[in-house]
């Protein structure tokens, strides 16, 4: 560990006035900040209006490693545009130093290494302190909103249904929410939770399915610093698609863009000088629904996990990216006067959790709900060499531990495990504890499979995961990161159409070709359809490393990529 | 394809019916069921809105509505699908509004085709793609 003055020059202040904000102006503020907890906080405020956001936590309500992504390709209008920027083009983009505290919190660069100076970042104690911090100076002025895939993701989470986090986020005190993974708990648990919430769960896009009529909040109206502003919200369009539509039979999702269009032109109407959508849409669907949605000042932007140093704008619309896991909170200070916005101040804090004091009646609380399962949480149940990390669009290294595990437990052929973008990191060296485990896997639909597929259905699941990470329009694009796959290698050919993507399939332990019409033994996990039989992932991965003891996964290098 | 009951629990029962099709592309049928609507004659743009879903959350129940103000009858067409013509509506001259909904079928991703037949004898349309996906994976 490091101390303090160690993170000179580190800190992510990004300010843009008054017009757009442009690459590149992020670098000489940064050179010139200090990192202290006194300089994590600073920021004059500005203007009338202060919006603080936070999303996609996981559950994780203690300090994590987490590496961003090395790969995260963009198709289509939004090829090497952020976020799709990665590694060294990301620090040249946003003229980041190499192996500064920003580098660490934002690239994949010598993260190993900067793991161990700049250590774990988030914990919802250090975030309570931030928070807190803005709310003392601006609490007339601000609202916290919450961008959802807030309550899943940890052991106390799955423990507790999502109990522990709402509990948490209530000393938090956010002032709207919208959804995604909260419905993997069932609609019924969903709607006891909203009824017992100090604040609403807005979604312009929850519908009923039998009457096609909205199902939840879609507006709440707040009045901040003089301003009257209209907080919409958008749950992730495609959770009947992506999750278990069978956990929430009753309800349907959707972009519905006119719905959305409708609420804001009523919002305005209403008399809404500010109209802010809390989305948990992704972040290319965002900047696409920004060109064709008018109305909307800021889009607090959620689900594909970026972070990005400043806004992106979009015609009138400014684009927020917050990140995930609790490693940054976002603060947009607004000029909004005459129902306009004349001037923002940006700041993606990051929570450098050994920088940052913890807020004790939220540490007492996290404490609190960890104490029932302290004992299991903290058991150890194997070792790692190597960096864990799953954050990419292709197979991290948490992945293929996961993988190994099934077709050594489930004695399979191929493994399959989803592209989920939550599970933080481990350093090599690290201990590998049941938290650990849970991390990476805890969910409400864990059952490892284990059935016979034949080649061309392979190929076929395989095509169709891939459309909806790379079909170049992102409307259509529905889930996570491509399905990772073990014991077997392939060719993708990023750009080309659905169907003849896929290519050069090779079953690994014999080096011959899959063939469409024999049979094989697939085992994964996390299928969205009822009644799916298997025992847990995470005992699957327990049991596994129980035997093998110590792991040691090298990067995986069976998918091989094509563009153009 | 023989399916075991394990490949019917991985993929769900409609989606597996449907063995997979990335896209159904739009059969002869759909051009002689659209000219039989039209008589022949062509459809240009116009104030016409389809609205259906990008991605549909079932194939086999897929919500489809459709608004052209002042139109005498609109028709949808599911182009990729064995039998393409899904519904014609009619309007008579004392109708308020002309939109209607409805919901369809989809057999894999295909364009949905919305026709309207204006009071002039003109036609206008609309089209959107509609993906039917096996989905999973998303996070």
């Amino acid at each position: 560990m490091i101390s303090r003055r160690h993170f000179l020059q580190a800190g992510m202040a990004a300010s843009a006035l008054l017009g757009p904000s442009s690459l590149g102006q992020f670098s000489a503020l940064a050179a010139t900040q200090a990192l202290s907890q006194n300089q994590l906080l600073d920021f004059d405020a500005f203007g009338n209006v202060t919006l603080v956001h936070i999303t996609d936590i996981h559950a994780q309500a203690m300090p994590v490693f987490f590496r961003e992504p090395s790969i995260n390709i963009g198709v289509g209008a939004v090829d090497g545009l952020p976020p799709h920027i990665t590694g060294e083009d990301f620090l040249k983009s946003f003229g980041i130093e190499a192996g500064s505290p920003a580098a660490y919190a934002l690239t994949s660069v010598d993260f190993t290494a900067l793991a161990k100076t700049y250590g774990r970042m988030g914990g919802l104690d250090r975030v309570a302190t931030v928070v807190n911090s803005i709310r003392a100076d601006r609490d007339s002025n601000m609202l916290l909103l919450d961008g959802g895939d807030t309550w899943q993701g940890s052991y106390v989470s799955n423990q507790t249904n999502g109990q522990d986090m709402v509990d948490i986020m209530n000393v938090l005190k956010p002032d709207a929410m919208t959804a995604h993974w909260e419905f993997t708990y069932g609609e019924d648990r969903v709607a006891e939770i909203v009824e017992s919430l100090p604040f609403p769960l807005l979604g312009s896009n929850i519908f009923d399915k039998e009457w096609d009529e909205p199902a939840y909040e879609h507006t709440k109206f707040f009045e901040r610093g003089g301003v009257k502003i209209a907080v919409i919200g958008q749950a992730f369009p495609y959770l009947p698609i992506a999750n278990p539509g069978w956990m929430f039979p009753s309800l349907s999702f959707g972009i519905r863009e006119t719905v959305l269009q409708q609420n804001v032109d009523a919002a305005r109407a209403d008399g809404a000088e500010l109209v802010v959508l809390l989305s948990h849409n992704g972040f290319d669907v965002d900047r696409k629904l920004a060109s064709r949605v008018t109305g909307i000042d800021v889009i607090l932007t959620a689900h594909t996990h970026d972070a990005l140093p400043e806004p992106v704008q979009i015609g009138q619309t400014l684009l927020l990216a917050s990140g995930s896991n609790g490693k940054f909170v976002s603060r947009l200070d607004l000029d909004v006067r005459e129902g306009q916005v004349k001037g923002f101040k940006y700041r993606l804090i990051p929570i450098f959790s050994d920088v940052l004091e913890a807020d004790e009646t939220m540490a007492a609380k996290i404490v609190e709900t960890r104490a029932p399962f302290e004992g299991e949480l903290s058991r150890v149940v194997g070792k790692t060499q190597s960096l864990l990390y799953r954050r990419g669009n292709f197979n991290g290294t948490f992945d293929d531990l996961i993988c190994d595990a099934l077709l050594e437990e489930r004695e399979a052929d191929i493994a399959l495990s989803p592209g989920f973008r939550w599970g933080p990191s481990l350093l090599p060296g690290q201990d590998i504890t049941v938290e650990d485990i849970h991390n990476g896997t805890a969910m409400s639909y864990p059952a490892a499979y284990r059935s016979e597929m034949d080649g061309k259905l392979i190929k076929d699941i395989l095509e169709d995961v891939a459309d909806n990470l790379f079909n170049p329009d992102p409307y259509y694009q529905q889930g996570g990161d491509m399905v990772r796959v073990g014991g077997m290698g392939y060719t993708i050919d990023i750009d080309k159409p659905i169907g003849s993507r896929i290519s050069g399939m090779t079953v690994l332990k014999t080096g011959e070709a899959v063939d469409p019409s024999s049979t094989y033994i697939v085992s994964g996990w996390a299928s969205v359809n009822e009644g799916t039989e298997g025992p847990a992932i995470w005992d699957v991965v327990e049991n596994y490393l129980a035997r093998e003891e110590t792991v040691d996964i090298q990067e995986n290098r069976s998918v091989i990529l094509r563009r153009g | 394809m023989e399916l075991t009951r394990r490949k019917a629990l991985m993929l769900g029962a409609g989606v597996t019916a449907l063995a997979f099709m990335p896209f159904t592309p739009a059969s002869a049928a759909v051009e002689d069921a659209i000219a039989e609507f039209t008589g022949g004659a062509d459809a240009g743009e116009g104030d016409i809105t389809l609205i259906t879903p990008e991605i549909a959350e079932n194939g086999n129940t897929v919500p489809v509505s459709v608004d052209a103000p002042g139109a005498v009858s609109i028709a949808i067409f599911a182009a990729g699908n064995p039998n393409p013509d899904v519904v014609t509506f009619n309007f008579g001259p004392l109708a308020a509004s002309h939109s209607a909904s409805t919901r369809m079928r989809l057999a894999g991703t295909q364009d949905v085709i919305a026709i309207a037949k204006m009071p002039d004898g003109s036609f206008i349309r609309a089209a959107n793609q509609v993906k039917v996906t096996i989905g999973g994976c998303g996070g």
